[in-house]
């Protein structure tokens, strides 16, 4: 039993080495419960798959091309995906709300680890399992006439790894004020179900009426979404005559004053937000009892 | 050193004092027992010592370490078994309790070592694979008191750690905790209603409102209660309590239709009594004090007559508390 060193906190100053054990071994559990879990495992895929086999094709028809080479089931797809990794990265929160209600997080808050390293675990868990929930996604892709390619795979993953980080961080700032799971099931409702469906999942946030254009641009979900959407129109094969290489059609990306947002600015945007929402989610979590 | 150190405790949710300035000592090795009413502070006080609360005021130790200043030496210092469970029911035993090892930062080669002596000591090694939701709620119970030992700890705390529980699997998590106690010096703190089980301590402190009224061997507060209590259905009841203060001036009080006092050598006293009392008895027994005894003399009230008001006080406390 180490130093006698102290600070106002009542946290000892920790070594690295055991930030490392309680980011590990949250983390570690939330895995181990994931992997021990099909039936979450199948439905938090059967909704998105559901919506596009339901929007996609309803759609498709009606909607016809969006830009050149570019149909309504090459615009959603990359959407749900993005959506997919939504849902997951938010359900990080819902497990902390979960486990205050079951009891599990008495023993978390007890055992000597940091406050900062359990709301770390918790989204590298969370990421971790979002990530693969999107990838999961993937092998649809022929199905729904996407083409994929093995860079735009290596691209995907650090973009949605950040969305996921991001969003997880808002699940567990939103889950450390909440006592119920209802409680949190309402926020899901009044707040995070208009934000999905305001981001761009379902059709581009451009030629919108003005509110709902503001809204969808100080929506942070919006350039998540927008990420992963430009990532897969760069690879779609266009039709024959259309020169490669033009930026995105404006009527398909998001502008902001006049700027039309690329692959990084999105990242950026959703990365930057991200580190503000972990702190506000660490500085939250930390000051409970 | 003393295992824990309390002093001047005091713990507020909003208008309602849940603890009341407490001091106390446990000395190494000891097991000492919070006794009293759901609500009357208990609780509040083992979620001060184990830091899932910080106190209003006052000072406390565990292990020799400040219980707001050490939070950290502390947490590695104590076992806890709650009275509400806080195992992961989708995982298994085995990873209930590698999950705690990890946390705990237990070795490798203990760790696997404790983990299947511990659970063939509870009894559960066999299951030691199966979803903790499969277990009834005993072998819950003892999975947690596994648990809560695995990582050594030098102080224990155990709060109801058999509420609910059928007598048998009381008797052997009680079995196990004192054959532990002798092999690893364990410093216990433990809260109770049933009576039987505060025998099992060494000290118990009587607690009331917040406030600790009594701290004393469970024989010497039974004796403070005055010998032995001698209970009597008399035909008149009101003839017989006047008698009794009168003629063998004694301090009567009523409790379930049957007149109760104590004495401090039935044996004595009762040949005397049955030949000059002149009211008539229907029926009488003498037996020794217990401590619901001891917390009616001390409280007035007996513990289990509070215990429905009492619950409501405690969520309250519990919502205050979180929110």
């Amino acid at each position: 039993m180490g130093t006698d060193e102290k600070n106002d906190g009542g946290d000892e100053p920790m070594k690295i080495a055991e930030q490392w054990r309680g980011i590990w071994v949250i983390a570690y559990r939330d895995l181990l419960r994931f992997t021990g879990d099909r039936i979450r495992l199948v439905s938090a895929l059967a909704m998105p798959i559901i919506f596009l086999v339901i929007f996609g094709a309803g759609f498709n028809n009606v909607i016809g091309q969006l830009a050149p080479g570019i149909d309504f089931m090459k615009f959603v797809y990359p959407g749900i995906i993005a959506m997919t990794v939504l849902n997951s990265s938010l359900m990080s929160g819902l497990s902390i709300v979960w486990d205050r209600e079951f009891g599990f997080l008495r023993e978390v808050l007890v055992a000597p680890l940091s406050r900062g390293s359990v709301v770390a675990g918790k989204i590298v868990g969370s990421a971790v399992i979002s990530l693969a929930q999107g990838i999961i996604m993937l092998v649809i892709a022929p199905i729904v006439d996407v083409r994929l390619t093995a860079m735009l795979v290596l691209k995907l993953v650090p973009v949605l790894l950040i969305i996921s980080i991001s969003i997880s961080a808002l699940g567990i700032l939103i889950a450390s004020r909440m006592r119920s799971q209802q409680g949190f099931q309402l926020v899901m409702m009044v707040l995070l179900m208009p934000m999905t469906f305001l981001s761009g999942v379902m059709f581009p946030v451009n030629n919108v009426p003005v509110w709902m254009e503001v809204i969808s641009k100080v929506n942070p979900l919006t350039y998540g979404v927008d990420a992963v959407r430009q990532l897969f129109l760069a690879v779609q094969p266009l039709p024959a005559g259309i020169p490669a290489g033009i930026p995105m059609p404006s009527a398909i990306g998001v502008t902001v004053f006049g700027r039309t947002m690329g692959v990084l600015d999105d990242t950026l945007v959703v990365a930057g937000l991200g580190i503000l929402l972990l702190i506000m989610a660490v500085v939250t979590f930390s000051r409970q009892e | 050193m003393n295992a824990i150190e309390i002093n001047g405790i005091v713990k507020k949710f909003g208008q309602l004092v849940a603890v009341d300035g407490i001091s106390f000592n446990v000395e190494k090795g000891e097991i000492f027992g919070f006794l009293g009413p759901n609500g009357a502070g208990k609780t509040t006080t083992i979620n001060i010592l184990c830091t899932l609360l910080l106190p209003t005021s006052g000072k406390a130790s565990v292990n020799g370490f400040d219980v707001v200043r050490e939070r950290r030496q502390v947490q590695r210092s104590i076992g806890l078994v709650f009275q509400d469970p806080t195992l992961d029911d989708y995982l298994t035993a085995e990873q209930n309790l590698r999950f705690h090892a990890y946390a705990y930062g237990v070795p490798r080669d203990v760790r696997e070592k404790r983990m299947t002596e511990l659970l063939e000591l509870m009894e559960l090694n066999d299951r030691r694979r199966s979803r903790v939701s499969t277990y009834s709620g005993g072998m819950k119970r003892r999975l947690e008191v596994a648990r809560g030992l695995l990582h050594h700890p030098q102080v224990l705390f155990l709060d109801e750690p058999t509420l609910g529980l059928d007598p048998q699997t009381r008797r052997h998590i009680w079995d196990y905790i004192t054959t532990l106690r002798k092999q690893e010096n364990l410093s216990i703190l433990m809260t109770t209603h049933y009576m039987d089980e505060a025998e099992y301590c060494d000290r118990i402190a009587v607690i009331d409102h917040g406030k600790i009224v009594a701290l004393d061997t469970p024989t010497r507060l039974k004796d403070s209660v005055g010998g032995d209590v001698v209970s009597l259905q008399a035909d008149n009841q009101e003839q017989a309590l006047i008698e009794l203060k009168e003629s063998f001036k004694l301090s009567p009080v009523v409790q379930n239709g049957m007149v109760s006092f104590s004495v401090p050598r039935s044996d004595v006293f009762l040949p005397e009594f049955l030949r000059s009392f002149r009211s008539g008895i229907r029926s009488i027994s003498v037996r020794r004090p217990t401590l619901d005894d001891v917390f009616l003399k001390l409280t007035g009230r007996a513990i289990r007559e509070q215990e429905a008001g009492a619950w409501e006080q405690m969520r309250r406390m519990m919502g205050a508390m979180n929110r």
